[in-house]
């Protein structure tokens, strides 16, 4: 039986104008995602145009050298470089394994009524705007830590070989340790929540297996759970990594805002810190550039950080045989 | 932007035509002591420090409700004010330190005074009281140097008697921000102290502190002063009073001490000489007043000598006639110091001579 030809001239144009919508729709939503290449590139570029007045005028000193002066217009880096690696680091060593702790908890070892509102509880934790911890940092924390923490490690800890120069100093409470310590609050609900989510994924006869062949809790965790999910647990903590790295309300409040090169106690400054509290007053041309030039340089640290966790999430690819 | 000059065309415009059309006034040349007629229903934009945006906002309200004029002013710090009051994008700007004549020249735009506000050193020591404790200012220099490190040094014991000063570390607080505050002590202490102008180096809105730590605007250095024991911090005089901080006295340049208050800010504006600083170009701290608080300073308020709108223009220097008239009361209130009568005189002189638009 013949179709009658007008019949097929509709069929043809529904399928012509499918593919039209179907075109348009891949357009669309390439054009998203190259949005975000557009954006990265952007705000990268122009940073790296609006510094190119301090790259060139102190060349590498502005890398190595931390003499930052707005007043006589000489500007080195290197003080707020170093402690945003620092805070960022001492938030990392403190989050990791609370984050560990309470992701294993809540999925192997909690009863199942409280899994819920803990879960509930860290996601809330996320939401709390930088600036309330910031000033929960300044208001509650730093007098506790000055008062009870700070003067017996001054006193003891700076005795020590290799880590006592780190913690010489005089215990006023305000200083990257603090900054750290507030640092690691933040960002532990962004680690433990993905670690939690990936815990989760393990299929549940893996791990029967191992407790049928009489492993512990631990040694389920440590030899099922956690090489099943490494690559997401490693992504997890450089998630976590790079909030630390960028965050600015909460580090203003805490770390002092002082130029200089410090250790762990004393008050010094960082990148995202430096930029929030002088841009408004940045008169001269060389300070401005100075300040897009720092967030070049944060972006390229950001950059850098999140390229060594592709890489090694590679690697562990790569041995594991997938 | 072309909005705006476009509508500044339409007026002068209509201005024009309407001149054209009525009949012709007997040639009757504007008295040029006569201040301008006041305008009325102009809406008119200013920005820059952040010191006065508490006082120009209350003034811009009353203003608004006297007049029917609306002033709306954006605190978006002085440096921002003068980059907009040089591109001509807002009919006023205003800044804590002053522009140079030559500056002001290049840009074309005339500098007057608004209010007079300063800087007060506010300390925490356990059992030292507002006012008790005295300070030179070389002492201040050799603290925020670094030099001075212990509130029983024997230089401060010296000057304070019978002062039971403990052997606390001095934990110096400084602005991390740029500001004007910080630009006004730094100042002070650069003209007090040869060590500080030697070391630290022209006075600038954040400059490399040797020692210390920066609390982010005037909340933040209260707050680091209140969290550190034996921290000394600066902070406005507006925010000390306010919030009952424990001030500090001060020895001024005729040698007498001093504390901070709206009459001690007013002598030192008064003893300034301001009648010889072109385009008043004139920082006033260190003043020679036998009263004068040594670290007072003034805001600026920066208009164009050729403004692209005239009649805003003439509307911004309304509004701060009227403020100087009508608004003394409202900002010994806030805590801002009213410039003295015969300052004032001197402003509207320099109106007179500068715009003439």
């Amino acid at each position: 039986m013949a179709v009658p030809a007008n019949h097929l001239d509709h069929l043809d144009r529904l399928a012509r104008g499918d593919a039209r919508a179907d075109r348009l729709f891949r357009w669309s939503v390439a054009a998203a995602g190259f949005f975000v290449l557009a954006g990265l590139l952007g705000a990268a570029l122009t940073m790296a145009w609006g510094g190119r007045e301090a790259f060139a005028t102190f060349g590498l000193d502005f890398l190595t050298s931390d003499h930052w002066d707005p007043g006589n217009l000489v500007f080195g880096g290197l003080a707020p470089i170093v402690g945003t690696l620092i805070t960022a680091g001492i938030a990392l060593l403190i989050a990791v394994p609370i984050s560990f702790g309470i992701a294993v908890f809540l999925t192997e070892v909690a009863p199942p009524w409280l899994r819920n509102p803990i879960g509930t509880a860290i996601e809330l934790l996320a939401g709390i705007p930088s600036i309330i911890y910031g000033m929960w940092g300044l208001f509650v924390l730093v007098p506790f830590l000055a008062e009870h923490v700070y003067p017996t490690l001054s006193r003891t800890v700076s005795q020590w070989p290799i880590i006592g120069p780190w913690f010489d100093g005089p215990p006023i409470g305000i200083g990257m340790l603090t900054a750290g310590i507030v640092l690691s609050i933040m960002i532990i609900p962004f680690i433990a929540s993905v670690m939690r989510e990936v815990f989760m994924t393990v299929p549940n006869r893996l791990k029967e297996s191992a407790y049928a062949l009489g492993s512990t809790t631990f040694e389920v965790v440590w030899s099922i759970v956690l090489p099943y999910t490494r690559s997401a647990v490693i992504g997890g903590i450089f998630l976590g990594l790079g909030r630390a790295l960028g965050e600015t309300m909460a580090v203003t409040f805490v770390l002092g805002n002082a130029n200089r090169l410090a250790n762990l106690l004393e008050p010094s400054s960082s990148i995202a810190a430096t930029i929030a509290n002088e841009f408004g007053e940045a008169f001269a041309d060389l300070h401005r550039s100075s300040l897009l030039a720092l967030g070049f340089v944060l972006f390229m640290v950001t950059f850098v950080v999140l390229s060594i966790a592709k890489l090694m999430l590679m690697s562990l690819h790569r041995r594991e045989g997938n | 932007m072309n909005a705006t000059l476009l509508r500044t065309t339409l007026v002068l415009g209509t201005a024009g035509l309407l001149a054209a059309c009525g009949p012709r006034p007997a040639e009757a040349p504007q008295d040029a002591a006569a201040p301008p007629p006041p305008t009325a229903g102009v809406d008119v934009t200013g920005a820059g420090a952040s010191f006065v945006f508490p006082l120009l906002s209350q003034w811009a309200g009353e203003y608004a409700q006297a007049t029917g004029n609306r002033v709306n002013y954006q605190s978006i710090g002085s440096g921002g004010g003068i980059a907009q009051a040089k591109a001509g994008t807002i009919h006023f700007g205003s800044t804590d330190a002053p522009l140079t004549p030559e500056v002001l020249e290049g840009a074309r735009l005339g500098q007057f005074p608004s209010v007079i506000g300063g800087v007060v050193p506010v300390v925490n020591i356990a059992g030292i009281e507002p006012n008790q404790l005295r300070l030179t200012g070389p002492l201040l220099a050799d603290i925020y140097l670094g030099r001075i490190t212990r509130w029983n040094d024997p230089a401060i014991v010296a000057i304070n008697p019978g002062l039971a000063l403990p052997e606390t570390t001095i934990k110096a607080v400084y602005r991390s921000d740029g500001s004007g505050t910080t630009f006004n002590f730094v100042h002070y202490l650069g003209q007090v102290s040869p060590a500080w102008a030697e070391t630290v180096g022209p006075a600038a809105t954040s400059v490399r502190w040797p020692t210390g730590v920066g609390g982010r605007g005037n909340e933040g250095v209260a707050a680091y002063t209140e969290q550190l024991t034996g921290s000394i911090g600066y902070v406005e005089l507006s925010y000390a009073l306010q919030n009952d901080l424990t001030t500090v006295s001060l020895q001024n340049a005729a040698g007498n001490w001093v504390t901070p208050s709206i009459a001690s800010f007013q002598a030192a504006a008064a003893s300034a000489d301001w009648a010889n600083a072109e385009d008043f170009h004139l920082l006033i701290t260190n003043a020679p007043g036998a009263d004068a608080w040594p670290i007072a300073a003034t805001n600026f308020i920066l208009v164009s000598k050729a403004p692209s709108d005239p009649v805003r223009a003439r509307a911004a220097l309304d509004f701060f006639r009227w403020g100087y008239a009508h608004g003394d009361a409202r900002a010994e209130e806030l805590g801002y110091v009213p410039l003295p009568e015969d300052v004032v005189a001197l402003v509207k002189a320099y109106w007179e001579a500068n715009f003439t638009f």
